[in-house]
C-alpha cells in the first residue's frame, strides 16, 4: 500500500492519485452476484436495446465503487472518507472476454480527482475533492465529489 | 416531448416509509464485494489482516452498505409499487450521495429505514421522466447512525 498522506501534503489543485480500471462482461456478472443487483440491463442484449441504451451497460454502482476505491486508496488507512456522491451522466460499455480471465483489447477507464478545498472543522482536517471516471473516449460519464478527513502532522 | 407529470396517486407515496429491515454484515459478502469491484485493500479482503488491525475484524468498504449490496430491501418491489401508481416503467440509476457517519464491519447488525423522499417530473434524453429520490438511514446494534444515503433514479 502507498504511504500515508497527510493534510499538510495536500494543496488546492493537488491531484488525487489516479486509479486505472477495466470493465468487462465477466466483471459485470461478478458485480451482479456480489451486489445482488440482477437488473437484466447489465447482461441481456434485448432488454438493454429495448430500454434505449443500445446494449448492456456498466453498472453505475460499479463506477461508483471505483470512485470509492480511488478515494480510500489515496487517503490511506488513517484517512476517513466522510462523504461521496456521484451522478451517472452517460453509458459505458464493458469489454468482452477473449478467454476465461482475459478481456479483449479495448477501452480503459481512469478514475481521477482534484482537491478543490481544504479546511479544518471541529478539529478535523478535511479535504474536498472533485472526482470522476474518464472512459477510453475521454468522456467523463461519472462525476461527483468527496470529503475526507486526513491525519495531520501538527498533532 | 414534455416533462413527466407526477400524478396525485404518486404524490401520496412521497414521505412514505418502508417497514424497517434488520440485517447482518457478513464477512464473506464483504470479501466477494471487494473482489467484484477490484478493491484489493487488505482490510476488506484479508481476515488475518483485519484481526490485527485497530478494528479487529474485516471492515466493509464505504458503499458496501446501502442499496444494492447490504441494503436489506428489494428496490425492484418498490418500483413495482410506483409503476402501479402511474410511474413510467423504464428504470435507470441516476446517482447516489453518501454520508459516512461511522465504520461498518463484519458482524455488525444494521437496521435500514428507507423512504421515498421526492418525485419530480422532468424531460430527459430518455423522454418524459420522473426523478425519484430515496433516502435511507442505517443504524447499528449500538444505536449509532452509520450511514445516510440518497439514491436518485430515473423512471421513463
Amino acid at each position: 500500500m502507498a504511504k500515508q498522506i497527510y493534510y499538510e501534503d495536500v494543496e488546492v489543485g493537488s491531484e488525487v492519485t489516479a486509479l486505472k480500471k477495466i470493465a468487462t462482461t465477466r466483471m459485470l456478472v461478478q458485480y451482479a452476484g456480489a451486489s445482488g443487483d440482477f437488473n437484466p440491463l447489465h447482461y441481456e442484449e434485448d432488454f438493454a436495446k429495448n430500454l434505449g441504451v443500445g446494449k448492456p451497460i456498466v453498472h453505475g454502482l460499479l463506477k461508483r465503487a471505483w470512485l470509492v476505491n480511488l478515494m480510500t486508496d489515496w487517503i490511506g488507512q488513517d484517512g476517513k472518507l466522510k462523504k461521496l456522491s456521484c451522478r451517472y451522466r452517460g453509458m459505458d460499455y464493458p469489454r468482452k472476454m477473449k478467454g476465461f480471465d482475459e478481456p479483449h483489447d479495448g477501452e480503459t477507464w481512469w478514475c481521477k480527482g482534484k482537491v478543490t478545498k481544504k479546511f479544518i472543522e471541529n478539529e478535523a482536517h478535511l479535504v474536498e475533492c472533485e472526482i470522476w471516471v474518464e472512459n477510453g473516449k475521454g468522456e467523463k460519464n461519472t462525476t461527483g465529489g468527496a470529503v475526507a478527513a486526513l491525519p495531520s502532522r501538527a498533532k | 416531448m414534455a416533462a413527466f407529470v407526477v400524478t396525485d396517486s404518486l404524490k401520496l407515496l412521497i414521505g412514505q416509509k418502508e417497514p424497517p429491515i434488520v440485517f447482518k454484515i457478513e464477512e464473506g459478502a464483504i470479501q466477494r464485494y471487494a473482489r467484484a469491484v477490484g478493491d484489493s485493500n487488505p482490510l476488506y479482503n484479508d481476515v488475518e489482516y483485519g484481526a490485527q488491525s485497530k478494528w479487529g475484524r474485516v471492515m466493509a468498504p464505504p458503499g458496501f452498505t446501502g442499496w444494492p449490496v447490504a441494503a436489506g430491501f428489494d428496490i425492484f418491489k418498490l418500483f413495482e409499487k410506483l409503476a402501479k401508481a402511474g410511474a413510467p416503467m423504464g428504470l435507470l440509476d441516476g446517482g447516489v450521495e453518501y454520508d459516512f457517519l461511522a465504520p461498518v464491519g463484519a458482524g455488525d447488525v444494521l437496521i435500514a429505514e428507507i423512504k421515498i423522499a421526492g418525485m419530480e417530473g422532468r424531460e430527459t434524453k430518455m423522454g418524459p421522466t420522473m426523478v425519484t429520490t430515496l433516502e435511507s438511514t442505517y443504524t447499528n446494534q449500538r444505536g449509532a447512525v452509520v450511514l445516510v444515503t440518497r439514491n436518485t433514479f430515473l423512471n421513463f
